[in-house]
Order: structure tokens, then C-alpha cells, then sequence
């Protein structure tokens, strides 16, 4: 059976993109936060996993309000990357795992989620960046793992609950453990932290709260489970409701959990940016 | 569209939560938006925003928050910040830039608003 070696979060600003493309690492604007991964390279590199599930929420490009699905799993053969409407250079196409998205897919919804299920599926920003800062040279990293990625709606409410997110990650977990080949699977929870990019309150950055979140994603994410979708939004602003990928990734995980490396900045961009590698107790 | 008899949000000042309702109210705007992704489109704009605004059946008020680069109205007029990021791309204007138009600020004055909540 597969074994899930723990979950990695990190936000995942289009702006980091370019400043990878740019190498930026030591441009004072950018090495507090670059700053944050090179032990996550370290423990990529020590346990090699096999299957990363890259946890994300599309922007405007995969789904379009047409058609919103509230949780979608990729279970394609490869993800495209594409033009989101700025021009940038795309990168290639990252490979896919059907073989593990259609067991995820069985499983979960014999465990009552409803999730929708795309054999075609570009990707964003929200998923290629993780991938950018995790493996450099993505999709080119020659210890790159195969991807499934699954989408939750952050752009039109309403969307899940924090509960429900943290449930669906339990699920998710379940399922993983039980496909049957004998496999290393990390999680990505990407997106957040507090941001609101629309309205009046544009700029908005919650660091108390931020602080909250990471205190009790580690070691209480039940606790997260008490804040309403209403409340996420008014304290994490109104992007910040990425958190529910965070919130997925963590459920994935099982309880017992060490944290392994954290970091925090602000601003990257409009975001207050955060980055925490929790591995599962052996 | 209204639903009446229920609130389903809280008032959290400066924001606007982007619903089904508001959903509805700017599904023209955001699916001319959406088609941004395609630089073909964006040449069409471009070339042309008039004609491409009445082609997605743009309404007079999304019309204006657009001539007027108006992104507040724009957001009033049901526009979601993802799929403006995308005409705001064809404005050249950056994240910050746009931040600074919502909350009348300049860009480096937004900046230093983001800075100084660390």
C-alpha cells in the first residue's frame, strides 16, 4: 500500500513565477521568502516521492463560472499549463497519474464526496508555482513525481466550509493509503495566506490571524474548523479563503504529524506568504 | 435576481462577496474576461472595445466602469477579481496598481501599506 510521507503548503503568487524566472533568490524583496524552502528541497530530496497531489484553486483558467465545480479532481495523462491572459511564457505539460486519480475518485465518493472528475484540465498559477518552488525546474526536475491535482472553488460563493475541507483531506488520506502499490505520496496545500486583492479593503494583511492559522493547522486543525466561511473571509480577506486548500492537505495527513520547517513573510506581492512542511509520524 | 427573506453574508466593510447573485449580475463582463486568456481576444479588444464589449452583450454600466477604468465599479457591476486581473493585464497595470486605484492610494503608497502590516 501507499504511504503518505506528509504535506507541504506554500502560497502561490503569479509574481513568483517571474521572480523564479528571474532568479531573484537573493533580491532583498525575495530572499525572506525564498528563504523559506531550501529545507524543503532537503527532505524532497531525502525521501523522493513518487506521487505528489497538488491541492490548488484555479483562478480563471481550468473552469470558468459556466460550470464551477466545488471540488474537481484531474485525471488526466499530463496538465497543461496555459496563457492565464497576461502572455507569460507557459511551461511544459506535468505528468499526470490516472491510474491514482480514478482510485481517489472511487474512493472518495463511496465515502459520500461528490467531486467532479476532468480528463482535461489546464493549470494555473495556483498550481504550477508550488510545483516552481518545490522542484526547481519544473517540470524538468529530475526527481519531479507524477500529479494529481484537485481544484476547490475559492472564486464564487459559496464555497466549503472549513470543516468540509478538513474532511474531504480525511478522505482524501483514506484513500491514498489504501492504493495498492507501494508508493511515497506527498500533499501540496497551496494558496493563502491573508490577501484581499478587490474592494476597499485591497491591501488587507491579518498576520494574528495568519499566526493563528499556522499555530493550529500543525497540531489542532479541528480548532480552524469553528471558523465560518463569513469570518475567513473578513480575517484572512477576501483571497484568503485559499486557507481551505491548507485545511485539505491537513486532513490528508492523519493526526500525528511534526513540523518540520515554517516561514512567514510579509508582503509578497499583496500577500502575506506562508510556507510550512509537516511530515506523518512513521 | 433577489432573494428575499434571507442573508446569507455577513457587512464586512470595503468587500464584496462575490455570490450567486453577483455571479449573475456580471456573468457578461467576467466571460468577456475570461476569453482574455486568449491573446487573440485581447487583440480584439484592443482593437476594438466598443465593438468587443457590445459582442459579449456588455451592459451600459459595465460599459462605463470599463471606459472609465473604473475597477470598483467595475466590481459593484458583478466583476470578479480573477477575471479582471486579466483585462487589468491588457491595462498594464499590476496588482499593486490596481490596489491603489480601489483604495485611492498610488502604487508606492499601496506598497508601503502592505509593508507596514508586517
Amino acid at each position: 500500500m501507499a504511504t503518505v510521507l506528509g504535506g507541504i503548503t506554500t502560497s502561490h503568487i503569479p509574481a513568483v513565477g517571474n521572480a523564479i524566472q528571474k532568479e531573484l533568490y537573493d533580491d532583498p524583496y525575495w530572499k525572506p521568502f525564498f528563504d523559506g524552502y531550501p529545507k524543503v528541497h532537503a527532505w524532497i530530496k531525502e525521501h523522493k516521492p513518487d506521487y505528489c497531489i497538488n491541492i490548488y484553486n484555479d483562478h480563471g483558467l481550468g473552469f470558468f463560472l459556466d460550470r464551477m465545480p466545488t471540488f474537481a479532481i484531474g485525471a488526466a495523462h499530463e496538465y497543461r499549463n496555459e496563457d492565464e491572459g497576461w502572455g507569460l511564457p507557459s511551461l511544459d505539460p506535468f505528468p499526470g497519474a490516472p491510474e491514482l486519480s480514478w482510485h481517489i475518485i472511487e474512493s472518495m465518493v463511496a465515502d459520500h464526496f461528490d467531486i467532479t472528475s476532468c480528463q482535461e484540465l489546464a493549470v494555473d498559477h495556483g498550481f504550477v508555482v508550488p510545483m516552481q518552488l518545490f522542484w526547481p525546474g519544473a517540470p524538468h526536475n529530475p526527481d519531479m513525481p507524477k500529479t494529481v491535482p484537485i481544484s476547490a472553488n475559492t472564486v464564487q460563493h459559496p464555497i466549503p466550509t472549513l470543516a468540509r475541507a478538513l474532511e474531504f483531506g480525511r478522505a482524501l488520506g483514506k484513500a491514498l493509503r489504501s492504493f495498492p502499490e507501494d508508493a511515497k505520496i506527498v500533499i501540496l496545500g497551496t494558496g493563502g495566506l491573508s490577501h484581499q486583492l478587490d474592494g476597499q479593503r485591497a491591501g488587507f494583511i491579518n498576520k494574528e490571524f495568519d499566526q493563528y492559522c499556522l499555530e493550529n493547522i500543525v497540531s489542532n486543525p479541528e480548532e480552524l474548523t469553528k471558523v465560518t466561511r463569513m469570518e475567513l473571509v473578513e480575517k484572512a480577506g477576501a483571497q484568503g479563503t485559499e486557507f481551505l486548500m491548507w485545511m485539505m492537505m491537513r486532513g490528508a495527513l492523519g493526526d500525528d504529524v511534526t513540523e518540520i520547517t515554517r516561514n512567514y513573510h510579509i508582503p509578497i506581492s499583496n500577500t502575506a506568504a506562508g510556507t510550512l512542511l509537516l511530515e506523518c509520524a512513521a | 435576481m433577489d432573494q428575499p427573506g434571507y442573508d446569507y453574508h455577513i457587512d464586512i466593510p470595503g468587500t464584496t462577496i462575490f455570490d450567486g447573485k453577483q455571479a449573475m449580475k456580471g456573468y457578461a463582463l467576467n466571460k468577456m474576461c475570461y476569453d482574455f486568456n486568449r491573446a487573440e481576444n485581447r487583440e480584439g479588444f484592443k482593437a476594438d472595445e466598443e465593438g468587443w464589449m457590445e459582442k459579449y452583450g456588455l451592459n451600459e454600466g459595465q460599459k462605463q466602469a470599463i471606459r472609465d477604468r473604473d475597477i470598483l465599479k467595475m466590481i459593484e457591476e458583478g466583476g470578479n477579481i480573477y477575471y479582471l486581473a486579466k483585462l487589468a493585464g491588457i491595462f498594464k497595470l499590476s496588482v499593486q496598481d490596481v490596489g491603489g486605484l480601489q483604495t485611492g492610494r498610488t502604487t508606492e503608497e499601496f506598497q508601503d501599506y502592505l509593508k507596514s502590516q508586517a
